[in-house]
């Protein structure tokens, strides 16, 4: 019987197989940052232990850095001790860091993939549930807690048992305006927080064959949020274009062994899934978020869901409590709501397609009165490549602030904060109670619909922007009349 | 690690489903280097609500939570568990659980036992209608036990083998791998020159 692209990959890592144990797996690439790793090296320490392989392991600091003064030392010492605590474990076990300054610095799922590090068919694991990211590029890419940090900085191996796979078909094609990150909203909302628990699952068909790299990583990005072990789309020639000279891509003779096997990586045609899904993309429509999990969602063109209209009894619970922590009303139309913050950035959307993409609806158009939008770029690579191309500049003429490198307000863990209470259109991943600042209400939402929402003030698509400008001379033409 | 066979604790009652772990420990509380001293930040922003179930006796004493489904959903921060731990708690119950949550909970000695939702249902009646009462969970028998007379509740918990075994015994995992450094070594040896590397 043929494989699926998963279990292709999973085969050609295991270190060693017995029946009842999970598998031990060989782990080619371990990106860590300073949050999670401390305790793991503290460990290492304890125990006397070493880094096995210092040349598979990547560090960089994102999640606690700031991105104003980014070239100061951190002001907040709490911060400053956790960053400066992963660069003497750097030092001290020999491993590569990027730090604040550094031209490679940034978030570590924008990092990986835009040095080609990233590769198809590699496993690759960090302390941060977002690394299924890489799995754009047909590798096994996942999450891991402190205590699996230390066992691969140990031994480069894992042990896993082996997941369930799950196919998502997405047919069609996604219509104009409509974004990968609408994509995925769209796809939560169905299954829900936990419906992809216990699968990897492979994202496949026409609608994500037509997708960029930078859309592809969108996806798998956000399979955490569906409760996904991990989420892959099969390698093909637009992740070998993207990889083709990135600065870690293989060169010359290996590159052509690497793509005689990258070719390889692709689900048999006899191969099984344990589950199968099919959404259809030429339905979809711009999708944001009303309540406090990524599987609350809407079609924009919609309204804020009455909670009794859920089947089972724990959704009515969660939609109520939702309302309330969101301070709104069942049947209020989401374009109706107003926002104070718009946040561009974060391992889902912050890479240089996102902001090219908002930069094309924010140029010539100014953030409206009362909102503050944010741009704040996966990495200083994104950030300079953004400022060579003068995006910086519209981000800047229109009113909007334009920061340096890292998580940033995806997470709230530096000074980025909404205040209790202030609502924000986020291009990032959760809407989770607090996720952006103790109180803070968020809707997810694409990077066009962030846009168009800064320069409204209220939640928006590209099409409401030339929507007003018409009514605006419809209602001018009437009351001549 | 500690080994973990049985343990009998104040059932909390935690009538909320998806409970990520943004709301177990928020960011701004992971900024310690340290591997303890996470109370403070154990459901931070519930804790400020008088009405709060840790917030009241004797369900502050309370070693085994019993919560809704997609318990530790989110982020991978085994910061969440080491909070639970530090507050006190043993055991956390509840229908479904975050992957990553269930693995750093394993790893870490915190024993996630996936029980019916049945069972969580009958669990928050009993701990609400009479608090204080105690939790019996059995590491062996898989079994999780409360109260007394006809209405007691005894039901199994599910736990994959691996993870029972080694929380039974206290092991930790790297030492257990590092046995295996041999087929490490060998499997290193036929990995692709091609395969990028950081140095």
């Amino acid at each position: 019987m043929g494989r699926t692209l998963a279990e292709k990959v999973w085969d050609e890592h295991v270190v060693r197989s017995t029946e009842g144990e999970p598998d031990l797996l060989y782990i080619d690439l371990h990106l860590i940052h300073e949050v999670t790793s401390p305790q793991a090296f503290d460990g290492l320490r304890l125990a006397g232990r070493g880094v096995r392989r210092p040349d598979l392991t990547l560090a960089t600091e994102d999640h606690n850095v700031p991105t104003l003064d980014w070239d100061q030392p951190i002001k907040d010492p709490v911060s400053r001790l956790q960053v400066e605590t992963l660069r003497r474990n750097a030092e001290e076990f020999g491993v590569r860091l990027h730090p604040l300054g550094d031209r490679e610095q940034g978030i570590v799922h924008v990092v990986g993939p835009q040095l080609g590090l990233t590769q198809p068919g590699m496993t690759i694991v960090c302390g941060d549930s977002h690394t299924s990211t890489h799995g754009a590029f047909g590798a096994l890419a996942f999450g891991i807690g402190t205590s699996e940090v230390e066992h691969v900085l140990a031994t480069q191996t894992l042990p896993q048992a082996r997941p369930k796979t799950m196919a998502v078909t997405v047919t069609g094609e996604l219509p104009e305006g409509v974004t990968a990150k609408d994509l995925v909203l769209t796809l939560i909302t169905h299954t829900g927080t936990g419906g992809g628990q216990g699968y990897v699952v492979e994202y496949r068909g026409p609608a994500i064959e037509a997708l960029s790299m930078e859309g592809r990583m969108t996806v798998c990005n956000m399979s955490i949020e569906w409760g996904a072990k991990a989420g892959l789309v099969a390698p093909d020639e637009t992740t070998f274009a993207y990889l083709e000279d990135r600065p870690e891509s293989p060169q010359g003779a290996d590159w052509d062994a690497a793509v005689e096997h990258w070719k390889t990586l692709v689900t048999d045609d006899d191969a099984v899934f344990d589950r199968e899904l099919e959404l259809d993309a030429s339905t979809m429509t711009p999708f944001v978020t009303w309540g406090t999990n990524p599987g609350q969602g809407v079609p924009l063109g919609g309204s804020v869901p009455e909670p009794d209209s859920f089947a089972e009894e724990g959704d009515r619970v969660a939609a109520r409590n939702a309302l309330a922590y969101m301070g709104l009303e069942a049947g209020t139309p989401m374009r109706e709501i107003a926002v104070d913050t718009v946040f561009v950035g974060s391992c889902t959307n912050g890479r240089i397609e996102d902001l090219r993409l908002a930069a094309k609806v924010l140029k010539g158009r100014t953030v409206a009165p009362g909102t503050r939008l944010l741009v704040v770029p996966g990495s200083v690579r994104v950030r300079l490549q953004a400022e060579e191309e003068g995006l910086d500049v519209v981000f800047k003429e229109a009113g909007a602030e334009w920061r340096g490198a890292g998580c940033s307000m995806c997470l709230g863990m530096n000074p980025d904060q909404l205040a209790p209470q202030e609502r924000s259109a986020s291009t990032s991943n959760r809407n989770f109670e607090g996720r952006q600042g103790k109180g803070g209400r968020t809707h997810l939402v694409s990077v066009p619909v962030a846009a168009a929402t800064a320069v409204r003030g209220t939640l928006s698509s590209p099409s409401d922007l030339e929507t007003s400008a018409v009514e605006q001379v419809e209602t001018t033409t009437s009351g001549d009349q | 690690m500690d080994a973990f066979t049985t343990h009998t604790g104040i059932g909390v009652p935690l009538r909320r489903s998806n409970v990520d772990t943004d709301q177990i420990i928020p960011a701004v509380y992971l900024k310690r280097v340290t591997r303890t001293g996470f109370e403070d930040g154990l459901f931070a922003a519930w804790r400020g609500d008088p009405s709060f179930v840790l917030n009241h006796a004797p369900y502050d004493m309370g070693t085994v939570l019993v919560a809704g489904p997609d318990f530790g959903t989110g982020s991978s921060r085994e910061h969440a568990v080491w909070a639970l731990q530090d507050h006190g708690f043993r055991v956390v119950i509840s229908p479904r659980f975050g992957d990553i949550f269930r693995g750093n909970a394993g790893n870490a000695g915190l024993l996630a036992a996936q029980v019916d939702d049945k069972v969580v249902q009958r669990l928050w009646d009993l701990l609400e209608a009479e608090p204080g009462t105690t939790i019996s969970v059995d590491l062996h028998a898989r079994t999780v036990r409360a109260g007394d007379g006809p209405d007691a509740i005894e039901d199994s918990f599910d736990i994959d083998d691996h993870t029972r075994w080694r929380l039974l015994e206290g092991l930790d995992d790297i030492s257990l791998t590092l046995t295996y450094d041999a087929e490490i070594a060998a499997y290193e040896r036929t990995r692709p020159s091609w395969k990028p590397a950081t140095l």
